[in-house]
């Protein structure tokens, strides 16, 4: 059944088409493709990280910036600020983000439950976009898998400013080699406009998202 | 509106449809309030883009493209998501993509599943099926939710629920809810739908969703939403089903750097909706044990047949052109008889019913082609529409049922679409409108805006390209044998 369904199918395809297209065709035809808009930006990094933090500000994130020394201070500051006491942590991240006084939980393939029964977690990134305010995550150490990210209701993120890129295109382009991952494009805290078009903070995913961003 | 699901084989033609809903005061209003709302946005975020135009292009040329060579591309979606540990199905039609995910659900061993707000389970009615196989299926999109628990139906393909308001929405909720204090701001909805669908979440084991793209390198999958509803869907069950219009695949990653710039700003008016997920196959500690894909046709090949059809699954869903048409705007999205709604509805509806229903949907315009100007991927939908409209006097004749049908159309288009219509499109329109008669004279059966009134009684031959004397000199030539038209 499955197969006549695919055959049947393709065979319309081609000849809807006329032609039996060759990959090879479609990948010269792909290259010659036009591609007239804006690749790369052209900001200096510390215009590049106002735009990000202007962003995020818009999606009513808090930013912090701190020295590198100074991040677990940091990492404190945020969770007091928003008394954050039981942290989901993903494998992998670092001893040295972790402040004391804070019960961190570390997600070794917890229940969905057991998820929920965090209050928040806190997480690295792979790379934010300037541009839109985004922050992309994907499944390796100190990130974690996407349920960790997703279920509590508070999202502390720590990015390094190395990983800010300008653009939408740019951050393609540096992901694709780890294209194969999970990977989860984080632009504020959840939302919905559903009812009468109005922009609602925290439906179903976490309902604050806060960022870290390392010098 | 009532449950009974938008099927366009069986919905009341257009002009009768939209002359009920245009009673309706309340949901004119609302949809007006939201697609202002939406406009306003789009307008904002895409004015802040100095390549805007130049990416609709490039969308455009990588739609065409990969329509071009669909073959090429299903198939290597198919092997690499394979490769990753998916399960790829293929479904000729709507029936078959039903009959398969029945089974699949069943073999998951639920008797439930959380869904996704998908457009394409909506075309064919994924849940009255479900629940004929006894299967009860969640919707959990915020708007998807109102709409079932409403008994309603979608009336937009990214806003299903802006024909209803903030006090609609509370009623229904209070009542299904079992909520009777509920306030009724937009956060006190929201909340009281998380902690209904909370519990769903943690429990629910298996998942269904549609797809904004299929990425053919990877064998990827990208979902675009807002809420957070979808992530849930995608990583938490045990058994991830997601059903995919075969126009839904795109050749590389990398074009997800065009797509992912036009689709959030057309749709929702932001600069990135706040999430997008990313997954390829089944990964390992990361979300359902379980992934299949359904590769559904359902009149999509007919549509790639006709090379002036084409275009149509070029649509990457983004709602642009139903916030933007006049007409759409007063009538609301149920008129259409069809869960695409608007323009891309008006084009879309009557091929996927292969143009044996709906047949009164590509007049359902006044071609003013503000959903042109908005196309992401710079669909020409007028054009489409007047194509299609050649299709129906065709298959039909000048008199048969639909063109009848559209001599009550001339009260829906007053105001706005007419002055639109008229300023905006006049001349462009006037070329595709004229078919040949017998003697190869022009005839324009239809005419948009001002004129519509007076065509509806009779038909009005072709504008003179030519001065009378010139025209009348030919005339005597050709007499003569030498000049045909
Ligand atoms: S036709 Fe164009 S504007 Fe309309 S929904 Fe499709 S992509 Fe968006």
């Amino acid at each position: 059944m499955a197969t006549d369904a695919r055959t049947a199918i393709l065979s319309k395809i081609r000849s809807a088409l006329g032609t039996k297209a060759t990959p090879e065709a479609a990948a010269a035809a792909w290259a010659g493709l036009p591609r007239d808009y804006v690749r790369v930006s052209t900001g200096t990094k510390s215009e590049l990280i106002e735009r990000l933090i202007d962003r995020l500000h818009d999606y009513d994130a808090q930013v912090l910036e701190v020295e590198a020394t100074d991040l677990k201070a940091g990492v404190a500051k945020m969770l007091t600020a928003r008394g954050a006491t039981k942290m989901l942590i993903p494998l992998g991240l670092s001893n040295a983000l972790l402040p004391e006084g804070v019960d961190f939980t570390v997600d070794t393939g917890l229940s969905a439950a057991e998820l929920d029964a965090c209050g928040g977690v806190l997480t690295e990134a792979t790379l934010a976009i300037a541009e839109t305010g985004s922050l992309v995550l994907q499944n390796v150490a100190g990130q974690g898998r996407r349920a960790g990210s997703l279920v509590p209701d508070y999202h502390l993120c720590v990015v390094d400013v190395a990983k800010v890129v300008g653009t939408v295109p740019e951050a393609i382009s540096a992901l694709q080699a780890t294209a194969g991952l999970a990977t989860t494009f984080i632009s504020g805290p959840s939302a919905t406009a559903d009812i009468e078009m109005t922009r609602i903070k925290g439906v179903h995913g976490p309902r604050f998202l806060d960022v870290i961003l390392v010098h | 509106m009532s449950g009974t699901a938008l099927d366009p084989r069986t919905a009341p033609t257009f002009p009768m449809a939209a002359h009920k809903l245009m009673g309706d005061t309340q949901l004119r209003k609302n949809v007006r309030h939201a697609t202002d709302v939406i406009q306003n946005k789009r307008a904002k975020v895409v004015g802040e883009m100095p390549d805007w135009q130049g990416l609709r292009e490039a969308g455009k040329s990588l739609r065409e493209h990969t329509m071009k060579h669909l073959d090429v591309y299903l198939e290597q979606f198919e092997r690499n998501c394979t490769a990753a540990g998916g399960v790829v199905h293929w479904a000729r039609n709507g029936e078959e993509a039903k009959r398969i995910v029945i089974d699949l659900v069943k073999a998951s061993g639920s008797n439930e599943v959380i869904k996704i707000k998908s457009m394409t389970t909506e075309e064919i009615q994924l849940n009255t099926a479900l629940e004929a196989a006894g299967i009860r299926p969640y919707e959990t999109d915020l708007a998807e939710l109102i709409i079932q628990l409403g008994k309603d139906q979608p009336s937009h393909i990214v806003v299903p629920a802006l024909h209803k308001n903030r006090q609609q929405i509370r009623e229904i909720f209070q009542r299904e809810m079992n909520l009777p204090d509920l306030g009724n701001t937009p956060q006190d909805l929201a909340d009281a739908a998380r902690l209904f669908l909370r519990e769903k979440f943690l429990k629910v084991k298996t998942g269904v969703s549609g797809a904004n793209f299929l990425i053919a390198e990877t064998g990827g999958v990208c979902v675009v939403e807002s809420e957070g509803n979808g992530r849930m869907c995608l990583t938490l069950p045990e058994t991830l089903i997601t059903i995919a219009g075969i126009d839904k695949v795109v050749p590389r990653f990398q074009d997800l750097e065009v797509l992912l710039q036009l689709l959030p700003r057309s749709a929702t008016g932001e600069r990135m909706n706040p999430y997008n997920s990313v997954w390829t196959g089944v990964h390992p500690g990361d979300g359902p044990k379980a992934f299949h894909v359904i590769l559904m046709d359902n009149a999509r090949t007919e549509i790639l047949a006709d090379e002036e059809g084409r275009q149509t699954l070029n649509c990457i869903r983004c709602g642009a052109c139903q916030n933007a048409c006049p007409v759409y705007r007063q009538t609301g999205g149920h008129a259409y008889g069809s869960v695409y709604a608007g323009p891309i509805g008006a084009i879309l509806t009557p091929q996927l019913q292969e143009m044996h229903h709906a047949q009164t949907l590509p007049y359902a315009s006044s071609l003013c082609g503000a959903c042109y100007e908005v196309c992401p991927v710079k669909i020409n939908i007028p054009e489409v529409l007047i194509h299609l409209r050649n299709k129906v006097v065709k298959q039909n004749g000048p008199f048969g049922p639909e063109a009848l049908a559209m001599r009550g159309m001339a009260m829906i288009f007053r105001s706005e679409a007419r002055f639109r219509a008229a300023q905006r499109f006049g001349r462009m329109a006037e070329t595709p409108l004229v078919r040949k008669d017998g003697n190869g004279e022009g005839w324009i059966g239809w005419l948009p805006g001002l004129l519509g009134g007076w065509t509806q009684v009779r038909d009005l031959q072709e504008m003179p390209k030519e001065t009378f004397r010139d025209w009348w000199e030919k005339r005597a030539d050709a007499k003569g044998g030498k000049h045909g038209n």
